[in-house]
């Protein structure tokens, strides 16, 4: 039985190169992540209710804290929306690849599991990016007056980095071990409970006794990491050293368990 | 234009065992495939297909055994592997909000010579649905699509699970052709089925696994021939005297087979010719029993299968 074929699907195989796919891998996360409503809600609707609520609230609740309320907590809604992004977001857009099969198709091509951390890492850097211009656009329009100096500003761009690896391990060991409705509701219960208690939005000082504890939290860390940059201009050592940790331990917990489907 | 490094099979599984806690999914497995053959792995649901295609893709490792694709070691040298095979997975593969055609492009985008998207697309009949959410798709578009992304990377081998479960009779000849059309440009395709008809129409080479073992092995005619090639099932209206079968296999003696299929129907295996009839008639009569169809035909895949294992293949 000798057919001649068109040609059209002669075998010509080989994996594109490793920067395209990776670039094509960020360019679809970011534009799914974009794509869905409640992602959208929590990058952007969430954080900016935060910042207009809390200098609100300071106002009416006449709160006092060493610096303007819209300068006091530009900085920790920054870094709720980092937040949001490298650990909800993430972990619930994760936990439901691995439910619809993605996560096992993308495993029989050529793109290896390193390149599709690296899309995703790109991804969420880039929907930090977008979160950054919206929220501190609106915090200016609002009068936040940040130190800047080039020391803060590259504390700043650090403790988002390390914050984002430290959350994004989390958001990871969170959607490899559950299943896809309770990384869900997980995800975004623990993001409710560190909003609001976890000191990233308010400086732990503002928790009393509970404070120090809770800067060794990601959260805490995350949001005293951005206060020193943009209200002392200076270098969060303490901070990154801290998300540094938690992002070992992160990593560790989603080597060790994360299952593929 | 010529398939690179074409010696050799395209598919080595020795031996291979898994389980999965009590259960036994394939149980001492070997099986060859021949680089630019279409082989069709044939079995009922729970034979083990999928968890053998799922080791030779390099999803699982070989528990005991061994499996070579294109020379290699699908768990090893993966990396090396996987650029040159295609997976189409039997369910799912795709975010649930991706549109159809940009899952398309992305899969594209990730190799170095993809397939034109939009000539696929066309040959699928994925246009009308280009632009649909993944989640909206019919069950028959889903599965065009996984079919497209396992071959827009110009594979040398894919791999089709129940490419065609679910399917209209259109989508399944739509796949049939491009599935033909790569076969003549030189693809080696292995797909699992339940289908017969699928089996008899696509594969040069047909493995019958049951149970996770295989249990026959050829090409279509040559399954289908061995044994007599016509058949005559005859059900009837109550059902037969446990005895039946021996009474009948008697009455028509050597050089016929008469199975039960079950208490209503019975298959016989051999010459379909007057004679043969005549004695089932006569057997009818004397038995007492009330034909409510005799149906003359060659003899098929589903038909090789009840005769090895008792059982129908059809799920």
């Amino acid at each position: 039985m000798t057919h001649v074929g068109t040609g059209t699907f002669v075998p010509r195989p080989g994996a594109a190169p490793m920067r395209r796919m990776v670039l094509a891998q960020a360019r679809m996360e970011t534009r799914l992540l974009l794509r869905n409503g409640e992602q959208l809600l929590l990058a952007v609707v969430i954080p900016l209710i935060v910042l207009v609520g809390g200098i609100t609230a300071a106002r009416h609740l006449d709160l006092h804290f060493p610096h303007s309320p819209v300068d006091t907590l530009t900085p920790g809604v920054l870094a709720l929306a980092v937040m949001s992004t490298s650990f909800t977001s993430l972990a619930i857009a994760t936990g439901f690849e691995r439910r619809y099969g993605v996560l096992k198709r993308l495993g029989s091509s050529p793109l290896p599991r390193s390149g599709l951390l690296a899309g995703k890492v790109g991804a969420l850097l880039v929907v930090e990016l977008l979160q950054a211009v919206v929220v501190g656009g609106a915090a200016l329009l609002l009068g936040w007056s940040p130190a800047v100096s080039v020391t803060g500003l590259l504390g700043a761009l650090a403790t988002a980095l390390v914050g984002t690896a430290a959350f994004a391990s989390l958001g990871l060991f969170l959607a490899g071990a559950l299943r896809a409705e309770a990384t869900l509701a997980t995800a975004n219960l623990v993001y409710l409970l560190l909003m609001t208690g976890g000191a990233v939005v308010f400086p732990p000082s503002s928790y009393g006794p509970a404070g120090a504890v809770l800067s060794l939290l990601p959260s805490g860390a995350l949001g005293t990491g951005m206060r020193t940059a943009f209200l002392d201009a200076g270098l969060p050592a303490v901070p990154l050293l801290v998300l540094a940790a938690w992002t070992a331990v992160g990593t560790f917990l989603t080597a060790r368990t994360f299952q593929w489907e | 234009m010529s398939v690179p490094d074409s010696t050799g099979p395209a598919v080595v599984v020795q031996d291979l065992r898994m389980r999965y806690g009590d259960t036994v999914a394939v149980d001492g497995l070997d099986l060859e495939v021949a680089r630019g053959s279409v082989t069709a792995v044939l079995g009922p649901n729970g034979a083990g297909k999928t968890t053998t295609l799922e080791t030779c893709e390099g999803y699982r490792r070989p528990q005991h055994g061994r499996v070579r694709v294109l020379g290699l070691d699908p768990q090893a040298q993966r990396a090396e592997l996987l650029p040159r095979i295609g997976v189409m997975l039997q369910h799912g593969g795709a975010w649930s909000g991706v549109r159809a055609v940009e899952m398309l492009r992305h899969v594209a985008a990730l190799h170095a010579h993809p397939l034109d998207v939009g000539m696929l697309v066309d040959r699928l009949g994925l246009g009308s649905c280009g632009r649909t959410p993944y989640r909206r798709l019919s069950g028959g578009q889903q599965q065009r699509l996984s079919l497209a992304m396992a071959v827009v990377g110009r594979p040398e081998l894919v791999f089709v699970d129940e490419p065609t479960a679910g399917m209209d009779p259109q989508a399944r000849r739509t796949t049939w052709e491009l599935l033909e059309e790569l076969r003549r440009d030189g693809v080696t395709i292995v797909l699992t089925t339940h289908y017969m008809d699928e089996a008899e129409r696509l594969a040069d080479q047909v493995h019958v696994i049951d149970r996770g073992r295989l249990i026959a092995s050829g090409s279509p005619q040559e399954l289908t021939r061995g044994g007599g090639s016509s058949t005559i099932r005859l059900v009837v209206t109550e059902p037969f005297p446990a005895s039946a079968p021996a009474s009948l296999q008697a009455s028509l003696g050597e050089g016929t087979l008469v199975q039960e299929i079950n208490a209503h129907s019975l298959l016989i295996t051999g010459p379909a010719d007057a004679g043969t009839l005549a004695t089932v008639s006569a057997w009818c009569d004397h038995e007492g029993v009330l034909p409510e169809s005799l149906t003359l035909g060659q003899r098929t895949l589903e038909d090789v299968f009840l005769q090895i294992t008792g059982r129908e293949l059809a799920v």
